[in-house]
This record gives C-alpha cells, sequence and structure tokens, in this order.
C-alpha cells in the first residue's frame, strides 16, 4: 500500500496524510519508536525520507526520538516524531524544553484509550490536557487537531510552518479513527504556503538567540554555521547561558508567552457554522466533530436552531464566549471525561448551560447519542 | 606544538566555573580543549553536548556550538545533531549517573549503532550535583548520602559495557594521568565511530568526604597508587586499568546512512 505524496487527488489515510503533509512542508528528519496506533506514519517516512537525502532513525525509545528530533533542529533540518499516549508521556520532559529553549519540532500524538497502555486500537481523545500541560511547569505551547484526512494534510503542513514561524513545538492531536481512516485529499493543495526558518541577518557576535527586543521571535541559528551559542533548558539570558536573576528572567517569559499570545489571529483557526440563528451550539474537534455535524444536520431538519464550532487549533482554546451571548445551552462532545467541557465551562462563565457529552469506552460517541442530548 | 592556548577555547566571561575547589572536571575541560586543538578543528564545526549535572555544566564554557541538555539524554540529543550535521566534530560530556543510570540505555545503543561521537564519561563515583547520592558507579560499600550503610550494589565496569555493546573505541584514565588522558580524548577524537573514554575524576566535597579520602590532592594520590596502565597488567592485583582498551575499525552509522542515501539516488517519486 503506498500513499501518494504529490499530484491529483489520492485516496490516503490519515497516517499517511501525516507523512506526506509532513514531506510537503519540508520535513528533513524523523525519529520515532514504534507504538499503534501511529505506526504507519513511520512506514511512509523510512520509505520517502532517505529517497529525498532526509534522516529517518528509529530510536530506542520515545524520549530518545524527542531528544534526536531537537538536536537534528539545531542542526538545521525540519524534525518531527510520531507516536501515541504511552510514547507521548515520555516526551513531555524533553517537550518542555524545546518549549522553554524555543526549539521548532513537531510532535504527532495518535491518541489511543487510556490511561496506561489502555486501548491500543481504539479511539479516545483523552490526551487533550497533557498535550496543554503534560510537561511540568508554565510553557507556551500550539496544539492542532484535524477532524478529516484533508485536514490532516493541511494541519501537518501548518504545524510546521507555525513551529518554525513561532519558534515552538507543535503538537498535531489526532484520533485513531482520523488516522485510519481513508477519504479523498487533493494534492498539491493550492497555495499551499511553506515556511522556512528564519535565520540570522547579522554577524555572529551581535547575534543574540534569545533577543528581548522588538522582535518576538527571534531568528535561530543552525548549529555549524558560525554562529556558536549556547543552548540550555535552565532558564536562561538572551545568549542563551544560565541565569537567576529576575530582571532577565522576566523580559524573557514575557516574551516567551507574548510570541503566541499576541498573534491568536494567526495561530488559532476556528470553524463556525449555522451559529448565527443557533439556540444550541455543538462545541467538537476531530472524530467527534464529524458525529456532531451530522447531528446538528439531523436536528435542523427537524427544525431545531443547532449549530457547531470545531476548533482546529485546540490550544490555545479559540475564544468562543461570544456564542454563550446568542445560545442558551453549548453541547461539548468528546471522547473523554470533559477536557475541553471545563475550558469552555470557563469562558462562557455561567451564560449559557454548558453539557458534556462524553464517552471514553473506545467507541465514538454517536450522532444519535448527541441528539439525545439535545432533547434534554 | 606544546604552545596551545587554551583560553582561545573558552568562554572566559563565564568564568569562573560552578565547580567546586579541588573537582576534577576542569582537568578533563583542560583535556578536551588541548585534544581539539591539536586536531586542529575549527570551533564553528565542534559541537559539545552534555546532560544535567556538574560535568554536564562544561558546555557553558567552551566557544563551540553548545547544548545543555536533559539528564541523560545527552547522547540522544548528539545522535539527532550528528545526523543532521554529519561533518561536525560532536563531543558528549556526561557524569557517570547521566551516562549510566538514567541514559544507560542511550549509552548501550549509541555504542551499538556506532554513531560518530566522542563520548567523555567523567566517573567520580557519585551524583554529585544533587548532594552525594550513590550512582551506578559507586563501588560496593562505599558510602553515599543515600548509603549511610554502605553501598548495596556493584558498579559499572564502563569500559566492559561499552565494548561489549559495540563501541568500536573505549579508553579509560584519570584526572592524575593528565598527558596520557590528553592523548586518549584525541585518540578518541581521532576515531571514526563512537568512542568512549571513561575519566576517573575526583569529587573531594561529596565522595572523598564521606569515604575519608582525604582532600583533593590525597584523591588523585590514589587514582596513582590504585591504577595500573593496561601494558603493565598483570602485575597490580586489584588495581583499575588504565589505557586504551578498545581499537577496532567497525563501520560508522552516519557514513552507512549516506551510503544508502547515495544508492537510492534517482530512484525516488522525487
Ligand atoms: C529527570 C531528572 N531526574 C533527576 C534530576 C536531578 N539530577 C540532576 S544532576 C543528577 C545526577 C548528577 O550525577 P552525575 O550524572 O553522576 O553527574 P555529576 O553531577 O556527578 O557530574 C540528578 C539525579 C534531573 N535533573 N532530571
Amino acid at each position: 500500500m503506498k500513499a501518494r505524496v504529490s499530484g491529483g487527488a489520492a485516496l490516503m489515510q490519515g497516517n499517511e496524510a501525516v507523512a506526506a503533509g509532513a514531506l510537503a512542508a519540508g520535513l528533513g528528519f524523523f525519529a520515532n519508536y514504534p507504538i499503534t496506533p501511529a505506526n504507519e506514519i513511520s512506514r511512509v517516512l523510512s520509505r520517502e525520507l532517505p529517497l529525498r537525502g532526509g534522516v529517518f532513525i528509529q530510536m530506542e525509545d520515545e524520549i530518545a526520538s524527542i531528544a534526536a528530533v531537537i538536536g537534528a533542529s539545531l542542526g538545521g533540518l525540519k524534525a518531527a516524531t510520531a507516536t501515541s499516549g504511552p510514547g507521548f508521556s515520555l516526551m513531555q520532559e524533553n517537550i518542555g524544553y524545546a518549549s522553554a529553549t524555543e526549539i521548532p519540532c513537531v510532535i504527532v500524538d495518535v491518541q489511543r484509550g487510556g490511561p496506561s497502555t489502555g486501548m491500543p486500537t481504539r479511539p479516545s481523545q483523552g490526551d487533550v490536557m497533557q498535550a496543554r500541560w503534560g510537561a511540568h511547569g508554565d510553557h507556551p505551547i500550539i496544539v492542532l487537531y484535524p477532524s478529516s484526512v484533508s485536514e490532516t494534510y493541511e494541519l501537518t503542513i501548518r504545524a510546521f510552518n507555525l513551529s518554525e514561524r513561532y519558534r515552538t513545538p507543535v503538537i498535531l492531536l489526532m484520533d485513531e479513527v482520523v488516522a485510519h481512516m481513508r477519504e479523498r485529499v487533493m494534492l498539491p493543495l493550492p497555495e499551499v504556503e511553506v515556511v522556512p526558518r528564519s535565520k540570522p541577518k547579522v554577524p555572529p557576535e551581535m547575534y543574540f538567540p534569545y533577543e528581548d527586543g522588538d522582535n518576538d521571535v527571534p531568528p535561530l541559528a543552525s548549529f555549524g554555521e558560525g554562529y556558536r551559542y549556547n543552548i540550555t533548558g535552565l532558564f536562561h539570558d538572551r545568549l542563551g547561558f544560565p541565569t537567576l536573576r529576575p530582571d532577565e528572567i522576566n523580559p524573557w517569559l514575557k516574551r516567551l508567552f507574548g510570541k503566541i499570545e499576541t498573534n491568536l489571529e494567526d495561530i488559532v483557526w476556528c470553524e463556525q457554522e449555522l451559529i448565527e440563528d443557533a439556540e444550541v451550539v455543538l462545541v467538537a474537534y476531530g472524530a467527534t466533530a464529524r458525529s456532531a455535524r451530522h447531528a446538528m444536520k439531523l436536528a435542523r431538519d427537524r427544525g431545531e436552531a443547532v449549530g457547531m464550532i470545531k476548533p482546529l487549533t485546540l490550544w490555545p482554546f479559540p475564544h468562543i464566549e461570544s456564542i454563550a451571548e446568542r445560545a442558551r445551552r453549548i453541547i461539548v462532545v468528546e471522547m473523554n471525561r470533559g477536557q475541553i467541557l471545563g475550558e469552555v465551562e470557563r469562558l462562557v462563565h455561567g451564560k449559557a448551560e454548558v453539557l458534556g457529552v462524553n464517552r471514553m469506552d473506545g467507541e465514538m460517541v454517536t450522532p444519535l447519542e448527541i441528539l439525545h442530548a439535545l432533547e434534554i | 606544538m606544546d604552545a596551545i592556548d587554551e583560553r582561545k577555547y573558552l568562554r572566559l566571561n563565564r568564568f569562573p566555573t560552578i565547580w567546586c575547589p579541588g573537582c576534577g572536571i576542569g582537568i578533563v575541560l583542560g583535556a578536551i580543549i588541548r585534544a581539539v586543538a591539536r586536531l586542529g578543528l575549527d570551533k564553528d564545526e565542534v559541537a559539545m553536548v552534555s546532560g544535567i549535572g556538574c560535568s554536564s555544566r562544561m558546555v557553558g564554557y567552551v566557544d563551540f556550538n553548545t547544548i545543555h541538555a536533559t539528564h541523560g539524554r545527552a547522547l540522544a540529543f548528539a545522535t539527532g545533531l550528528k545526523l543532521a550535521r554529519p561533518e561536525m566534530r560532536v563531543i558528549v560530556v556526561m557524569g557517570d549517573g547521566d551516562a549510566l543510570a538514567i541514559g544507560g540505555n542511550h549509552f548501550i545503543q549509541a555504542a551499538r549503532r556506532n554513531i560518530d561521537l566522542t563520548a567523555i564519561v567523567i566517573n567520580n563515583s557519585i551524583y554529585g550535583m544533587t548532594g552525594g547520592q550513590y550512582a551506578p558507579t559507586t563501588p560496593r560499600g562505599a558510602t553515599a548520602t543515600t548509603a549511610p550503610y554502605g553501598n548495596l550494589e556493584p558498579p559499572f565496569d564502563i569500559p566492559a559495557l561499552a565494548a561489549s555493546a559495540g563501541a568500536p573505541f573505549v579508553a579509560r584514565s584519570t584526572v592524575y594521568h593528565a598527558i596520557e588522558l590528553d592523548r586518549f580524548i584525541e585518540r578518541g577524537l581521532r576515531k571514526k565511530g563512537f568512542s568512549v573514554i571513561e575519566v576517573l575524576s575526583d569529587c573531594p566535597v561529596f565522595y572523598g568526604a564521606l569515604n575519608e579520602m582525604g582532600s583533593a590532592v590525597d584523591m588523585l594520590r590514589w587514582y596513582r597508587d590504585n591504577t595500573i596502565s593496561v601494558r603493565e597488567a598483570g602485575k597490580g592485583e586489584g588495581k583499575l586499568v588504565r589505557g586504551v582498551l578498545v581499537d577496532r575499525d567497525l563501520p560508522e552509522y552516519t557514513e552507512g546512512y549516506q551510503r544508502l542515501v547515495e544508492s537510492l539516488r534517482g530512484k525516488g517519486e522525487g
């Protein structure tokens, strides 16, 4: 089985679309450790990368995989890894490292039922909060979440672009349904933008890898190109050396979070459908957004004013609070115990009733279950 | 030849170091710099990668491309960097806990893979940075903060571990044998493949103090009196053997990968 990776319409699986999107975005290095349900990604990339002069390596575990990805990114390659829950847990320390050291990289987590080994072959959306807060300490992160194969291709490219533009790890969170589903994808997408890494234009002695000037995102020199600098996971000054001085730490923290928080318009992508007159709004992402959309249509056929919101950027979570001014009720549909439900409640702040439709038994939430919730 | 100006390779504005008076790590730093100088390497083509610990703080003081990574993961970071930049010389500096406890799997896998990295394990027989807890290199019976009644576990034999995992170059020296150490590191750097140099190094503040080994100078004398060159091995019962213990030619990973890519050229879908 071969994923078409260029030209025309292709029938491909979500995981194959990750591989194809990564290659289209300029992937140069991929390291991983085998795990279901993410395996098709490495199967395609182990074949395709060497053909293009890129590097594929299977590391000894997921900690080594993300570590090698960070090392390769510092060497100047666009780098990524892919895993599922247990491996994603192992990666967290180094994801925090990449966030704090501002090294671009993409981490794909094809979720499985959890906790623990869980249900390796069944869908889940249980890593939503781990993707946001898995690494210790406050840190910025971007998490994207596709609900179709075509979106998977597009969001994979977007993940690389955002990681380069904002010098940050980006997590592509997927569920097993979309990862293993086959759908038509048009390749190449019209006008795919590929963001190259921004390199310093100043001479080495004037280069500050963590500059806190006007530019929120300082350029990142590649190792071996004459800019000898230091990278550390310790809090660091603008040269990249350890510091404990609040007058150096505070400007850095401000820039670290600011580069994401002041660019939400560019980063956050959220689709809304039929919400203008909606009394009830469904909030769903990934595979559950497909069920939600179906339920919305059935409800509209019955004459009910139902709309929906689908965040494709899950973190930072879109500012959806304005819908509470019109809608009476918001229903958050998830294959977990309500990880986004809490976020919606926080935003809506009592202005509308917020309910959840949740499953965590490895079965999809069906449109009927959502319709049932509409009747309450 | 001998007039090497070490300062050329240092970030002097980062000094003084965080290391305690009498600590052996500075001697290893000097040896690495002299080896790089003798090879005539350009600072831009050298990377130094470390984990977390006293030894790993070395990267902050050298004027190379430097990564202070996470605890135990230096070799995995270095593997990615080396594959992205095969032309660079990548030196990996680790403490014994960093390399062999939390990083033990990466250590044997890097040796098995035989990727061209120079791994320098600074073995002070203890976890220095966290306050003298026992490590997988602490001798049986020795005292540590967390082995108040004596350590029950035997230590790793680092060269034997590296050799059996597949490393093509393995050496051991000490911070007392400074001239020998310079030579071994230089040979390790010249070797194409995964080279391991274990350096026995004194931690007078924790290991020395907890085990009544006296001053830093007494500890250096201990290395002089309790180790023996591999050339004289057999003459010194119970002494630790120093020397180049393995030097063999084995297929190296980045070269193998490059050959694979070349053999596929023209076969891709593009
Ligand atoms: C994941 C993780 N666990 C524990 C630590 C705490 N820690 C920091 S350094 C260190 C051990 C240092 O010992 P060693 O590697 O032998 O180096 P030395 O300080 O003796 O040079 C430990 C356990 C950490 N930084 N990260």
